[in-house]
């Protein structure tokens, strides 16, 4: 299931902060360098994680009350999607912004662990568990950190905060969100049913919530950070911080505007294997093969996970697929953010595209436990 | 064969197959009985204790399970269920074949309190989350990943469809279900589909969901009688009765639909979306966004307001959401407002939340197939602010060509779907 353009799709904006910092040129020279990564192993002990680096805020979420009523990763992607709408100059168009429609992958908001942890604890020796569950929860939780954990609220605040009146959608899903909310932002762009769109996601790693749901699985690498194709010794995901939005428009609507195009999105795929040894490579092989053939000074970057099998299995599909590419694992410079994972990497791709590291670049992603996607970007 | 184009020289998007479950029971016949009877489907709520909750009424589904389960069993049950009237109606694909996308709005799902539990009870001493991770670490609660992923619901429902490509799972807080129709219609309207599989699907009734909503003081606390508490457009509405159900559509290229003979029901003509910067739960008061998308998706069906023969309205019984909408159709349909019907289907159902934009559909297309519309019941004391006919307690005849289905949610989410009887002439 690949969209090929009909109508040629540019990247005008990208937002992206992550550990490393924010904006372009950081991303830039992190992917010059190979690293590297900012790593934390202490505060989460013994998983690993890349923690979001300072950010000033105040420049992207100028009042403290809005500040005030998001989870650190709705924070993150409001953040991120600011950068992006600066970076297409679109903060200040806004007969342009009026048009804009916004498509989000997102995962759910932060638990109050406190609370969490104390109700667990008296819940053991309640008499009447319901009802203390209830007066607890009455009691405990703040009305506002719904709003903070709904899916939905992330597009609802980068709405309220940057001024976006155009609609948006959410995606769920873990990875596969992230692949699917590019595809089909890419799509409405080729066929004309959008000109401009905002798309999107952000992870905040810093949430032991999360470490649990995962962990329950056994998808996490404990220890130390390792390169992301080479955790043989124990795989899994090391997470990261980050958000990455990217401003999608029609090339004649970037032309007619004067945007600066940092790449042009030439395809997005998107596939769902029933997972059995070999259906990754499979999958993602045919996914990049569609793009056509790979031409030299190309890059791949790779949204994989580190997970066992999986992670091998991109590997030998980007060999097939795209021999002559330098590859480059997105989750070696800033980790694995989930549902922002697969828009980080196409960031990164567009950034190298634009900053002439290579001429055409492929973007590969396998979700940890489902879900397989590709996208196909070129110079400008 | 010919092609069959819209006003804009797109495909167009039939609808084959319709499926739902309320708490009114499941399938199209007995939905439609109670609906048109004007039954509700709210009880007391006996899932969990609602000691000290100020709501303890809801419509919930309570006969799918026998023993416990969680919110994301619960809605892959409904979505199911839905799904198998509705693909079966249509008679495309093969049983577990569909040769189609699946575009599915799911509730927000995450670790719910019997599961941190279960997992607490292996811990010594006090509960923190270093604990679970490390009772989670030895690999015992393994399902529970599985179980709580937000990708869940909808890979399963892929794997029982056998629905082709990347299942797409959507949340657009309480248009959800009206936004899982539109992504299908917008995949045909591309042609990278001939039929999608659209569901909204919400079984999310818990403890803590209805403390959330309670919290924020959108929920009726009106609990006696429970069938009396949801009562949209009435002066003395008070919030919303949280509902459970599902509703399923099959979408199909009408071209595609008429080639292999099978039965249209009715067309998706139109879509309209848009968002609203104004606050994170409350809608513009001014209303603009809701009634832009109402002019937007009328605007892409290519009709007019007096096209519409009948506003099957978001309706949920809050202060403000009735007052919004009605004055926003008002705007929109000016004078013929008053004499236009519009009826809330929440004040039996409930608001089955992320599932209510496609449990609506699916309730519009059988409105329009039947020519009768389903009441807003407990309407016995009109908000004389809001002068609409809202088909007061008893179901009408009526011959309901177009219907437009409102949606509007938390998060300045507002979904507009025009939805008409099939084509006179094919």
């Amino acid at each position: 299931m690949t969209t090929t353009s009909r109508r040629d799709v540019v990247i005008t904006g990208i937002g992206i902060a992550s550990s490393l910092g924010e904006g372009v040129e950081t991303h830039a020279a992190a992917l010059t360098a190979g690293g590297p990564p900012a790593v934390d192993t202490e505060s989460f002990k013994p998983y690993p994680v890349h923690p979001i680096a300072a950010l000033e805020l105040d420049k992207q979420i100028p009042k403290k009350s809005d500040q005030r009523q998001m989870e650190p990763w709705q924070r993150l992607g409001v953040y991120s999607a600011g950068l992006a709408l600066d970076s297409a100059g679109l903060k200040e168009d806004a007969e342009a912004r009026s048009a804009l429609q916004v498509i989000v992958a997102a995962g759910g908001g932060e638990r109050d662990h406190a609370v969490d942890s104390a109700i667990l604890t008296g819940l053991r020796g309640a008499n009447e568990p319901g009802a203390f569950l209830n007066e607890r929860l009455m009691g405990d939780l703040r009305p506002t950190l719904f709003l903070a954990q709904l899916s939905n609220l992330l597009a609802g605040n980068i709405g309220i905060v940057h001024g976006i009146t155009g609609p948006s959608r959410t995606f769920m899903g873990e990875e596969q969100a992230g692949v699917d909310a590019i595809r089909t932002a890419q799509a409405r762009i080729a066929s004309g049913q959008s000109d401009l769109m905002l798309v999107g996601g952000a992870y905040s790693a810093e949430r032991r919530d999360m470490l649990l749901l995962l962990e329950l699985g056994g998808y996490l690498r404990h220890g130390t950070f390792a390169p992301v194709f080479t955790r043989d010794d124990e795989p899994g995901l090391i997470t990261g911080s980050a958000g990455a939005f990217l401003v999608l428009e029609s090339a004649e609507g970037a032309a007619a505007r004067g945007a600066k195009v940092y790449a042009k999105l030439k395809a997005a795929g998107a596939a769902r294997s029933r997972r059995t040894p070999g259906s990754v490579e499979s999958a993602l092989t045919k996914l990049v093969q569609g793009f056509g053939s790979v031409g030299p000074d190309a890059m791949a970057v790779s949204a994989a996970t580190g997970c066992a099998g999986i992670t091998a299995e991109e590997a030998a599909a980007l060999k097939t697929a795209a021999p002559s590419a330098r590859r480059i694992a997105a989750g070696d410079l800033v980790g694995h953010g989930l549902e922002a994972a697969f828009p980080v990497s196409v960031a990164l791709a567009a950034i190298a595209l634009a900053t002439g590291q290579a001429k055409e670049a492929i973007v590969t992603g396998a979700g940890h436990w489902r879900g397989e996607g590709a996208a196909h970007l070129v110079q400008a | 064969m010919s092609k069959h184009r819209d006003a804009k020289g797109r495909p167009l998007v039939a609808v084959t197959g319709l499926g739902v479950v309320t708490s009114l029971g499941q399938g199209k016949d007995a939905n439609w009985q109670a609906l048109t009877a004007g039954k509700s489907g709210i009880h007391r709520i006996d899932r969990f204790p609602t000691e000290g909750l100020r709501t303890s009424i809801g419509g919930t589904v309570d006969f799918l399970f026998d023993g416990a389960f969680t919110a994301p069993q619960l809605s892959e049950k409904l979505a199911t269920l839905a799904a198998e009237e509705a693909v079966a109606q249509s008679g495309i694909g093969a049983d577990g074949d569909f040769p189609g996308e699946l575009f599915m709005a799911v509730p927000p799902v995450e670790m719910e309190w019997p599961q941190k539990q279960e997992i607490a009870a292996t811990i010594e001493g006090e509960v923190d989350y270093d604990g679970l991770l490390r009772a989670a670490a030895t690999g015992k609660f393994r399902p529970m990943h599985e179980l709580f992923v937000f990708g869940g619901v909808a890979d399963h429902i892929a794997d029982r469809f056998g629905t082709k490509g990347s299942p797409i799972s959507l949340s657009t807080a309480c248009s959800s279900g009206a936004t899982a129709i539109q992504m299908g219609v917008e995949a045909i309207r591309r042609g990278e589909t001939e039929a999608a599989l659209c569901i909204g699907t919400d079984g999310s009734i818990h403890a803590e969901a209805l403390i959330r909503f309670s919290l924020l003081s959108a929920l009726s606390t009106q609990n006696d009688p429970p069938e009396g508490a949801a009562k949209p457009f009435s002066k003395n509405r008070d919030g919303f009765v949280m509902g459970e159900g599902a509703g399923a559509l099959v979408l199909e290229d009408y071209d595609h639909a008429l080639a292999r003979g099978a039965t249209i029901l009715g067309i998706v003509a139109g879509c309209g979306e848009r968002g609203d910067g104004f606050h994170r739960t409350r809608s513009s008061p001014d209303g603009k966004p809701a009634i832009l998308a109402m002019q937007d998706a009328l605007a892409d069906a290519g009709l007019t307001p007096d096209d519409v023969d009948y506003i099957n309205a978001h309706g949920t019984s809050t202060p403000e959401n009735d007052k919004m909408e009605a004055m926003s159709c008002s705007a929109v349909f000016g004078e013929r407002m008053a004499k236009l019907p519009i009826s809330s289907n929440k004040s039996m159902i409930g608001h089955t939340l992320t599932a209510a934009g496609a449990v609506e559909a699916v309730i519009s297309f059988l409105t329009i197939a039947n020519g009768t519309i389903p009441p807003t019941i407990n309407y016995n004391n009109p908000d004389p602010a809001l002068a609409i006919d809202v088909v007061p307690n008893e179901a009408r005849k009526a011959k309901v060509r177009t219907v437009l289905s409102n949606s509007f949610g938390f998060g300045g989410q507002n979904t507009c779907l025009v939805l008409t009887a099939p084509p006179e002439a094919a």
